[in-house]
């Protein structure tokens, strides 16, 4: 009989350098915060890449219906104005 | 001419380094025999840079401990057999369950965070210097072990009597730990490394302060075992250091 309950899962996210925002980065199993940051810790940034960490429960994210794809992304397809594409860009100020 | 087996020359200074550097070999060879085995992937991550951590802080000290005895790293680390080692015996005994690594390394890790804090202020500048990076790294060891311990003794029936069971099987280990002889005694009073009996306070509170969260109970110190920094260990060390060695003694020089 199993005797195991499914441990918590948590959004693991980085700041690699100071002016930089957190990013996701993946994510891992701790029974509660501490074990989560610890665990974050060890997995994520072995090499170096942090110098803070944010871990979020899963179950707090609230997520976009993949089936409302086209209702909520297909719009901004046909709008190309959107994109700052229609500008000339004088010579003189080279590559921007 | 590659060799199979080195006699070292232990001047006190080199055998206060080896010591300390048999102590976080043997416990990061201990560590690293988790992998592919650890509970979960996390921990198995954890555990791994835990015993790279040792290991990278056994190489300081052997790099050191060479250039004062004629011998490298490697030698030092392959060559010696086991009644050549100066490691603590706590340090060598099987991992056990998860449970029993863990108290291991509390009760390790609450003597050489300190002993290491207290030897940043070495009068041997690269001592003191090996301790400030090994600091560091310890520092996380024991908040990481520590917090298991109080999650493992804090947790389920049985995850709160097999680890009981683990400090009471260890704790005969820990006397060791705060032991000095006449060559030590010349290191500290020379001010190359710290008293260990002056950390004994120190770690009582660490341990006490994590068993009680931990709802564990301290064992009586009673009858301690002793021997390890003499080259008197137990059987489990021989075991440990055939698997590690086996390669450099079979093939002597062998790189790779």
């Amino acid at each position: 009989m199993p005797t195991e309950t499914a441990t918590t899962l948590w959004e693991v996210f980085i700041r690699a350098r100071n002016g930089l925002a957190h990013r996701h980065v993946g994510s891992v199993h701790a029974a509660d915060v501490t074990l989560a940051l610890s665990a974050a810790r060890d997995v994520y940034t072995r090499r170096g890449e942090g110098l803070s960490i944010w871990v979020v429960p899963s179950a707090a994210i609230t997520a976009s219906d993949p089936a409302d794809k086209d209702m909520l992304f297909e719009p901004a397809a046909s709008k190309i104005y959107r994109h700052p594409t229609f500008y000339e860009v004088p010579d003189e100020v080279g590559n921007m | 001419m590659p060799t199979t087996s080195i006699a070292v020359t232990e001047t006190p200074l080199v055998l206060a380094l080896l010591r300390r550097a048999d102590d976080a070999l043997v416990l990061g060879h201990r560590l690293s025999e988790w992998t592919g085995r650890a509970p979960t992937l996390e921990e198995e991550l954890a555990l791994a840079n835990l015993a790279l951590d040792l290991i990278g802080q056994a190489r300081a000290l052997y790099q050191y401990a060479g250039e004062l005895s004629g011998h490298d790293e490697d030698q030092l680390a392959y060559l010696r057999d086991a009644g050549a080692y100066r490691n603590c015996l706590l340090v060598e005994q099987p991992n056990g369950d998860f449970s029993r690594t863990i108290v291991r390394h509390v009760l390790y890790t609450a003597f050489i965070d300190p002993f290491w804090r207290a030897t940043m202020t070495s009068t041997d500048a690269t001592l003191a210097a090996i301790a400030a990076r090994s600091e560091k790294e310890t520092a996380y060891h024991l908040r990481h072990a520590g917090e298991w311990l109080v999650r493992l003794g804090d947790g389920t029936d049985e995850s709160h009597h097999r680890t009981q069971d683990a400090v009471d099987w260890l704790w005969p280990y820990v006397g060791e730990l705060f032991e000095t002889d006449a060559a030590e005694q010349a290191m500290i009073a020379a001010g190359v490394v710290p008293d260990p009996t002056a950390l004994r306070d120190g770690w009582d509170r660490t341990v006490a302060t994590l068993l009680d969260r931990a709802t564990l109970h301290r064992p009586k110190d009673g009858w301690m075992q002793t021997g390890g920094r003499h080259g008197v260990h137990s059987e489990h060390l021989g075991t440990m250091l055939a698997e590690m060695q086996v390669l450099q003694r079979t093939y002597p020089g062998a790189r790779w």
